[in-house]
């Protein structure tokens, strides 16, 4: 059926596809640390030489009941359901920054748990629904 | 090669069947828009600003499908060299260009009233980045070089390795922690989007992919005609 021409191009094209697969998938695999856009309080507990002085970014829920602000100052714990990080910032916080919410904080470590942030970014999660659903998944709950 | 069935058929496509399309369009849009911005509800957390999505989602996936048709269309040119698939191909890049385009704006305006900040560097929007790079340079590959056989080498090339970047779009969100969220529609689990905004989601997917089906439609017959045209002037 296929002629030599054209088989002989199918081998060359499947083996530099392998080869191409292989070294993107190992160039990824080194970057990890890189690729990744924040860092659980539980990485961060685990992470053997953490870098006080190098900008890092912590990424989980806001703690129930743990925010407090104080004037501009704003604290408030990071959790993973795991381990926690408390995190202060000066400045203003996005609307959707809320109790039980994602959140990213952009900073650095004061110590594996305490964090100074300079930025506060809002995660949104893949949920989507209503104001009115919302409320009738909370009723049947309570 | 061009006595394939195929690209005769699109110069018989009348004009006609084009403006039914289009009017077919016009009407899936009107009704999608009125569902999206007037019917549906708001979202419990992001207000009015998940109405974005109902143009970010489906303009994603546009993108994303119309690399992958050229990818897999550039591995079947490598091979076997049939004249009709890089004319395909070539006429679905700027389509997806223009997509991906309008999935990382909508993408910013929703992110900076959502996240607080119109762009970060994480996994999913970088990679997107790079697609928009691709679809670029395969544009340009054919743009540039003027002989068709070497621009069809060139693009050809140029879609293979920009293949790779699809699944690490697709599943960025999964492999690494991202400020971007995870896929609300999956193959494996009911969809996390309540219906009430499934139901204009669909109706303005379907209607801009019968748009990216029209534009195509239109670009291919040109490129066929094109094609015609330089034979005639050849053997003249």
């Amino acid at each position: 059926m296929l002629t030599k021409k054209v088989k002989s191009r199918i081998i060359f094209l499947v083996l530099t596809l392998l080869l191409a697969s292989i070294i993107i998938f190992t160039v990824l695999k080194s970057l990890e640390k890189n690729v990744v856009y924040f860092l659980s309080p539980t990485e961060i507990y685990r992470k053997e030489n953490v870098s006080f002085d190098k900008k890092i970014r912590v990424g989980g829920l806001v703690k129930k009941n743990s925010i407090n602000k104080n004037g501009e100052t704003i604290s408030f714990i990071i959790t993973d359901l795991k381990n926690e990080i408390v995190v202060s910032y000066i400045g203003l916080v996005p609307n959707l920054f809320a109790e039980e919410k994602g959140v990213v904080a952009e900073g650095k470590l004061n110590d594996k748990k305490y964090f100074i942030a300079d930025k506060i970014l809002a995660k949104h999660d893949e949920n989507y629904m209503p104001p009115e659903v919302k409320e009738a998944l909370e009723k049947s709950n309570n | 090669m061009l006595k394939n069935i195929f690209p005769n058929k699109v110069l018989s496509l009348t004009n006609k069947f084009i403006n039914n399309l289009i009017i077919l369009l016009i009407f899936i849009l009107i009704t999608g828009l009125v569902y999206s911005l007037l019917i549906s509800p708001p979202d419990h957390i992001q207000g009015d600003s998940v109405r974005i999505m109902y143009v970010h989602v489906p303009s994603s996936f546009i993108a994303l499908g119309c690399f992958a048709f050229i990818g897999i269309a550039s591995i079947i040119n490598l091979i076997f060299k049939i004249k009709l698939i890089p004319l395909l191909a070539k006429s679905l890049a700027p389509i997806g260009f223009i997509f991906s385009l309008i999935s990382i704006v909508t993408g910013s305006f929703w992110g900076k009233p959502t996240w607080g900040i119109w762009w970060v560097w994480d996994a999913r929007l970088t990679s997107m980045a790079i697609l928009l790079l691709f679809y670029i340079a395969y544009i340009f590959a054919w743009k540039l070089i003027e002989s068709f056989e070497k621009a069809n080498k060139v693009s050809s090339i140029i879609g293979v390795v920009g293949l790779f970047n699809l699944p690490v779009i697709k599943y960025s969100v999964d492999w690494w922690s991202t400020l971007h969220q995870p896929s609300s529609i999956t193959l494996t689990s009911a969809p996390t989007i309540h219906y009430k905004m499934l139901i204009p989601l669909a109706i303005m997917f379907f209607g801009m992919v019968l748009y990216s089906l029209i534009i195509f439609l239109m670009r291919y017959k040109t490129e066929v005609i094109k094609i015609k045209l330089n034979k005639k002037k050849k053997y003249k």
